[in-house]
């Protein structure tokens, strides 16, 4: 077994929750969701998914985590077991580990893109001429984006953007040396610095933003108000379309990464008294102020200033990463010779937000190797280490149109989260049971989720859950089907998910058979101080 | 911007700053349970008075 790791404080484990949600989703997709959706109105629906689905699952899954902790278990296969009562749930549990594996395999090369596009601005920007027309600017922006992270041809480590590729490398190897510190002296003492690094240059960016006025007298029309009042002026006839519900409750579960097997793993550090209710609360509220506070005050509020109106379709349009690597670019040239200054902070920010999210996707992996095979922490950072190069190598190198991560991030990365979510607040609310599930959030805690809570836990969280992820297999896998069928890429980034999660059902089941040897109550028939291994 | 408009953005950073501080400041300024756990080591029985 592995040696006994814990975090050293509470505030720890809240910055590293915290560091795990707040990611490029919260400044990148957030503002493109809210203004496509109603723009003010979309806080509406926004709001409830927050208080309706991302915090009663997140409170679950911080309970499930110290839970599991104080029964010597740090694995989501293992820990939903024991709430799951058994081997159906211990098996679905591994989707808990496979969801963080997989997306580290390309998340980690998006990640490099914005430490490479830091070091782009600190060298000087990315080639935009000032004085060219808006289309021209927006034409070279994608050049370099495509260039840079090979969407233009397959082969971005042997072809022209080897740069990218030594982007990469350095991105993972810090991010294998923090994990593999470990929890306390390697995670948590990151995020301690990152996360504070973050909120200032994200309030660097915000301020700059908001005192930049009228920056072009020709152009009375764009300035800081209009730019606020093109994300925030409320659409109400949106709320009478089903997708904006739906797009709303998605921005919430992935922005707050519940059902991704991160927390689960992260709380079973915690000591067997340690607060969770209030841990789980301040997590999430400080994603709201990266995604609300900064992030829906920072970038269309920008782009409207420099690129008006008539170009803002297209930047929205554009998605996470159109707006995030093509339109800002642009918006930065405009700026003048402090716009490489603002780019630099701004894509250190970004990679601060991946890189604390990254590291919080190898250590459950890493955690379900150690539990499942016996092995020590360098033992399993070899296993780990080389099924991400792999990985990362095939994502690297089919990097044409980013269709092979995209995959990945299609099925795992949002399929299996959705499956992941509503397996942990079953198993909590229903199997565990509501009453004892809320006695062992308690235990330790500074404020108490009331009796409303229970009967929105029980009741509330699944049907919502339900009815979203109706909707969205109704929308969205017909389509994602009929790609799988058509593109061989597709099939070729499905096989690599089947493969790892062939490995992990294998892992599992060695584990299984090592842990009933070893007498820990993998079934959760006892309570937790009778199971061996307990943490107190 | 609209009257509305303001309204929203202003509530909803309202809402998300204000949530945060709270969450914070309730964090930093109460000792967590296992802080106020007392090991058996750190009792004192006065059994060495008798």
């Amino acid at each position: 077994m592995s040696q006994k790791q814990e975090w050293g404080t509470r505030l720890g484990v809240i910055l590293a929750v915290a560091g795990s949600a707040v990611g490029l989703g919260n400044f990148l997709r957030f503002p493109g969701q809210a203004a496509a959706n109603g723009g003010g109105a979309f806080m509406i629906p926004y709001f409830c998914a927050l208080l309706f689905l991302g915090i009663p699952i997140g409170w679950a899954e911080w309970t499930m985590g110290r839970y599991g902790g104080r029964k010597g278990l740090h694995s989501a296969p293992s820990i939903l077991g024991v709430f799951g009562r058994g081997r159906v749930f211990r098996y679905i549990g591994v989707i808990g580990v496979l969801i963080p594996l997989a997306v580290s395999f390309y998340y980690t090369y998006i990640e490099a893109w914005c430490l490479g596009y830091c070091w782009q601005y600190l060298s000087g920007g990315i080639g935009i001429q000032v004085g060219a027309p808006v289309e021209e600017q927006t034409a070279i922006a994608a050049k370099f984006y495509n260039d840079f992270t090979g969407r233009g041809e397959n082969g971005v480590i042997a072809g022209g953007s080897i740069q990218t590729f030594v982007f990469w490398l350095i991105t993972f190897t810090v991010n294998i040396w923090l994990v593999f510190r470990g929890i306390s002296k390697g995670i948590e003492k990151f995020v301690s610095w990152a996360m504070p690094m973050m909120a200032v240059c994200a309030l660097i960016v915000l301020i700059r933003v908001l005192t930049l006025g009228t920056p072009d007298p020709a152009n009375p029309e764009g300035n800081v108000v209009n730019g606020l009042a093109y994300m925030w002026n409320p659409d109400f006839s949106k709320l009478f379309d089903s997708q904006t519900w739906l797009a709303a409750a998605g921005q919430i579960f992935f922005s707050l990464s519940v059902g991704f097997g991160v927390i689960i793993n992260y709380a079973s550090y915690m000591k067997r008294n340690d607060d969770v209710v209030l841990s789980g609360l301040t997590a999430s509220a400080t994603n709201e102020l990266f995604e609300v506070g900064f992030g829906g005050m920072i970038t269309l509020t920008a782009s409207f200033i420099f690129l008006g109106t008539a170009n803002m379709i297209g930047a929205v349009q554009g998605g996470t990463f159109g707006l995030g690597f093509t339109t800002l670019p642009v918006v930065f040239a405009h700026m003048g010779w402090f716009g490489n200054v603002i780019g630099a902070i701004w894509f250190f920010m970004l990679f601060l937000a991946a890189i604390t999210s990254s590291i919080s996707m190898y250590q459950p992996s890493l955690a379900f190797f150690e539990e499942s095979l016996g092995w020590t922490r360098k033992q399993a950072t070899v296993l780990m280490v080389s099924i991400c190069i792999f990985g990362s190598f095939l994502v690297m190198y089919y990097s044409v149109g980013g269709i092979f991560w995209s995959t990945i991030d299609d099925w795992v990365g949002t399929f299996l989260i959705f499956i992941l979510a509503m397996v942990q607040i079953i198993a909590f609310s229903w199997i565990f049971g509501i009453k004892k599930g809320l006695e062992e959030a308690h235990q330790g805690a500074q404020m108490r989720i009331g009796p409303f809570y229970a009967f929105i836990m029980k009741y509330v969280t699944p049907l919502y859950l339900l009815v979203v992820f109706v909707a969205f297999c109704i929308q969205y896998l017909p389509g994602w089907l009929k790609q799988v069928a058509d593109e061989p890429l597709r099939q070729g980034a499905l096989a690599l998910v089947g493969g790892t999660a062939l490995l992990l059902v294998i892992c599992t089941a060695i584990g299984e058979r090592r842990w009933r040897a070893a007498g820990l109550d993998i079934d959760g028939k006892l309570p937790p101080s009778e199971g061996k291994g307990g943490r107190t | 911007m609209t009257p509305l408009g303001w309204i929203f953005m202003l509530a909803s950073n309202l809402f998300v700053w204000g949530l945060t501080f709270v969450c914070f400041y309730w964090v930093l300024t109460t000792p967590s349970a296992t802080e106020h756990m007392e090991s058996t080591l750190d009792i004192d029985t006065h059994l060495r008075d008798l």
